[in-house]
């Protein structure tokens, strides 16, 4: 047997289509329309199908819940992953859209499909303006500080007893219909993961990508880097104020908690178990780790434990994720050879 | 007066908290997330080491060193050397550390007002008219005596130098012969146990509570970035500025605000002076 | 030359903690021209480039170009006004291709006014017009040299990018910072005519260099810094002969070897 072994290697084989640059490709067989195009459609219907697929009341919601959640984890996948800041303050976003709609709705009595969109610029927008100071900072600085935003905002409504203060806000419209609030949010999750996916291969998205890179050579060409980064915040933010304000109309209730550690945990845990930087691969995070967490519901804050755990794991000895590996092995198939 | 001193015993205690993150960070630029949660986990193995143990007072808080900076050790040997140089993965490792151990302990029943380590010595004796208890006025000296032991240490020791080389380029200190891996695990071990000492000389003030990891963690890396790392000198004086603006902030507008002082101070920290208080032009370059 | 300096350098001093990086330091540089600028390790050749282009404040002094103040201004505005620069240690984008690296400056507000180097005005796709000035600057167009991974590109290569990416925004003044170090002699002998084409385009450049055999063939005038003081400035003839430059910084073996080739 180790005679034999040396005498062999392992050969990776591209699976790939044959003729193809720069994300246009010569199909030349309908097997090679099959192998770009299956996955992605297997995608796209097995989440349109989820909620169909779901046995319950009970179970419908946490898929609504994931979609919430995967909002977050590609805003966060898209911010660490493509333009370098890692923030570590998603319920920063969450708290902010949230109560932003809560507000909406129980002051003005607008209803959840006009005050979404709007938590989601407005949240944007307040997001985007309170973390301008820190947007020079990188790396650890700006992992840092965003970490201090959410207990920041949770502190100062609790001092100032302003929003409902300790008790939150109660008594939020939820949606009309149990179909739509499903379909909405699995709409967007597909709407936004798509449209991250185009955004980061267009100019813009690559000069973002570059600011990741090297952002002195950014600034040498003669672009205000801390504008670029403002716009990615601004993006990224949107996204989470969006999965506060539909976590706020699921639950019809907005309180301390949306700026809880929860929101800012778990969506890293999936990017990094999903795959960082792939962007389909925070979702899938989602899908994995939320039906688990409220598996775990009963046990309490062992839940978070259990994610962490699963996260030191993953980032030490899988820190590709699982999706870079399954792409990996989708687009190439080992064997062994002679030599 | 009351705000002098009880403004001295804050700031002595943030410099305290601050000392561990700010080793580890400065000679090994990893930034230890989990620097909260091992001061609260020392808490609670000294108070288990004293009550289910049943060991002799000076005995569970050396204990409690050692264990601490074991954990510490355990932390780097097993995550931290795999990740390193990774700025994301460290990042996340190291706050994952952190929830594990801190989620784990709320989960294990450590909550609530039941714990409670005693204070060295009891009484109390009053200064210019402001009454402070020994364990305060302990603190204190204690503390100054640790700033001064650590400067002693880094400045006059081998290991230490061999520390502060690997702070200043650690490609150049490789070459010097310093096994930087073995160094940063020193550097992580002892910021570990300086975590487990301040948590013994500072927890008898209060209870051992699990949520005060975060604000320990959050104070810790508002008076390293205040200060500007890699300096002593600034990392002290900004613990002297964030005490005392907290002790005013609560005396005056309640006690609420505390926390709201620490983010305020580093976010104009960052926009009047980016590189801290201390800091220096490498510095500058890294954070901005 | 009667007409007015493009930049003006006037007594810039920088200092680090103690350290005296730059001490009153003036100089001027005409349209059109070479300045070449030379110097011994530590003598503050790349901390007079960040100065100029703003990557770090200067302790005292004023940088004018074309007339207009610039001192402490924002790096990316002194580069909108048409003051490009390279890096010494260079600084590509290892995660993109090589052809997608120029589409970050073609993407900024200057290469949207002038449509890049070559560009009259407008620019076209990015993508393209990239890969024309990576032709121009020595990447085989037909090869698949452009679209290769950055991170796999030889040093050569990146050298021409770091000058490439500053093209791409059609400046007036490039400001180079060791372009010829880490190449081979083939490399940069082919690197020459390239900065006399780009000379030849109506863009100024100063270039800090240690590879003076090189850089007196296309330097139409020399400055030279030591502990941050210039100690002369001249022809390259003038340099070459004066005594003090020897004795600072040539060691005089070498200045003969100079001689005898330039």
């Amino acid at each position: 047997m180790t005679t034999d072994t040396a005498q062999r290697r392992k050969e990776r084989i591209d699976r790939g289509i044959k003729v193809r640059s720069d994300g246009i490709y010569a199909l030349l067989s309908w097997r090679e329309l099959a192998y770009l195009s299956v996955p992605r459609l297997v995608l796209i219907l097995g989440i349109l199908a989820l909620p169909l697929l779901m046995p319950g009341m009970y179970w419908q919601r946490v898929i609504s819940i994931v979609c919430i959640y995967a909002f977050l984890a590609m805003s966060f996948d898209f911010l660490a992953h493509y333009v370098g800041l890692v923030s570590l303050g998603g319920a920063f976003f969450v708290g902010t859209g949230g109560y932003i709609a809560a507000l909406l709705n129980t002051t003005f009595g607008l209803p959840p499909l006009v005050t979404i969109p709007a938590a989601l610029i407005l949240g944007a927008a307040v997001c985007t303006l309170l973390l301008i100071p820190c947007l020079p900072l990188r790396g650890v600085y700006f992992a840092i500080v965003t970490l201090m935003y959410p207990l920041f905002m949770a502190r100062l409504i609790e001092a100032l007893d302003i929003f409902g203060g300790t008790d939150g806000i109660l008594g939020i419209d939820s949606f009309t219909n149990p179909w739509v609030e499903q379909y909405f949010v699995v709409v967007m999750v597909l709407v936004l993961l798509f449209g991250l996916r185009r955004l980061v291969n267009t100019d813009l998205g690559l000069v973002l990508r570059a600011v990741k890179d090297n952002d002195q050579a950014v600034r040498a060409s003669g672009m205000n880097v801390t504008r670029y980064k403002a716009l990615a915040v601004f993006i990224a933010a949107g996204m989470g104020c969006l999965s506060g304000a539909c976590l706020v109309h699921t639950y019809m209730w907005a309180g301390i908690s949306q700026f809880a550690l929860d929101f800012s945990v778990l969506p890293i845990a999936a990017t990094v178990i999903g795959g960082s930087g792939t962007l389909v691969g925070p979702v899938l995070g989602c899908l994995i780790l939320v039906p688990a967490s409220e598996l775990l519901r009963d046990f309490g804050t062992l839940r978070i434990v259990f994610y962490s755990l699963i996260l030191v794991t993953f980032i030490v000895f899988r820190s590709e994720g699982l999706m870079v590996y399954g792409q990996r092995k989708y687009h190439q198939f080992q064997r062994w050879t002679e030599i | 007066m009351e705000i002098l001193v009880y403004g001295t015993i804050n700031s002595v205690a943030l410099a305290l908290y601050a000392l561990g993150f700010a080793l580890v960070y400065g000679t090994s630029r990893l930034p230890n997330f989990a620097h909260g949660a091992l001061y609260v986990l020392s808490g609670f193995i000294a108070w288990s080491a004293l009550n289910t143990l049943g060991l002799p007072y000076l005995a569970s808080i050396l204990l409690t060193l050692i264990v601490t900076a074991i954990i510490g050790a355990i932390i780097y040997q097993f995550v931290l050397i795999r990740v390193r140089g990774m700025e994301i993965s460290e990042i996340i490792a190291t706050y994952a550390i952190a929830l594990a151990i801190l989620e784990g302990l709320r989960w294990g029943g450590f909550k609530g007002m039941t714990y409670t380590l005693p204070a060295f010595i009891e009484g109390s004796t009053s200064i210019a008219g402001v009454s402070v208890d020994y364990q305060r006025l302990l603190v204190v000296i204690i503390g100054a005596a640790m700033v001064a032991c650590l400067w002693l240490f880094t400045h006059h020791t081998r290991i230490g130098l061999a520390l502060r080389g690997m702070a200043q380029d650690e490609r150049a200190a490789l070459m010097l012969g310093i096994d930087s891996d073995m160094m940063a695990l020193v550097a992580m071990a002892l910021g570990s146990s300086l975590a487990a000492f301040a948590a013994v000389l500072l927890m008898p003030l209060g209870n051992i509570v699990v949520e005060s990891g975060y604000n320990v963690l959050i104070l810790a890396i508002s008076v390293c970035i205040v200060g500007g790392l890699g300096s002593w000198a600034g990392a002290v004086l900004a613990a002297f500025l964030i005490g005392f603006a907290q002790i005013l902030t609560a005396v005056y507008l309640g006690s609420h605000y505390q926390m709201v002082v620490a983010l305020l101070a580093i976010i104009l920290t960052l926009i009047i002076k980016p590189s801290g208080l201390f800091g220096q032009q490498k510095e500058l370059e890294e954070r901005v | 030359m009667t007409t007015e300096p493009i930049l003006q350098v006037e007594n810039v001093t920088k200092t680090f903690g103690g350290i005296i990086a730059l001490n009153r330091v003036s100089f001027e540089v005409h349209e059109g021209e070479i300045l070449g600028v030379i110097g011994p390790n530590g003598s503050g050749k790349t901390t007079i480039v960040n100065c100029i282009t703003g990557f770090i404040k200067a302790t005292s002094g004023h940088v004018r170009f074309r007339g207009k103040n610039i001192t402490g201004k924002a790096p990316h505005k002194i580069a909108d006004m048409g003051v490009a620069r390279t890096f010494q240690i260079m600084r590509p984008y290892y995660s993109l291709p090589a052809y997608k690296n120029l589409v970050i400056p073609l993407f900024s507000p200057r290469a949207r006014r002038t449509g890049g180097w070559r560009g009259g005005g407008r620019l076209g796709d990015r993508n393209t017009v990239g890969i024309d000035i990576l032709e121009e600057i020595g990447f085989e167009r037909d090869s698949y040299v452009p679209y290769k991974m950055t991170s796999t590109l030889p040093t050569g290569y990146l050298k021409r990018l770091e000058l490439a990416r500053c093209l791409a925004l059609k400046p007036e003044l490039i400001l180079c910072d060791e372009v010829f170090s880490g190449l081979s002699m083939s490399e940069i002998a082919s690197m020459v005519p390239l900065i006399e084409r780009i000379q030849m385009d109506g863009i100024t450049l100063i270039m800090i260099e240690h590879r003076l055999r090189e850089l007196f063939q296309v330097a139409t005038r020399v400055m030279v810094l030591n502990f941050g003081e210039k100690i002369m400035e001249g022809s390259p003839d003038e340099v070459m002969a004066d005594a003090r430059v020897r004795e600072a910084y040539f060691g005089s073996e070498e200045v003969q070897e100079v001689m005898d080739h330039a």
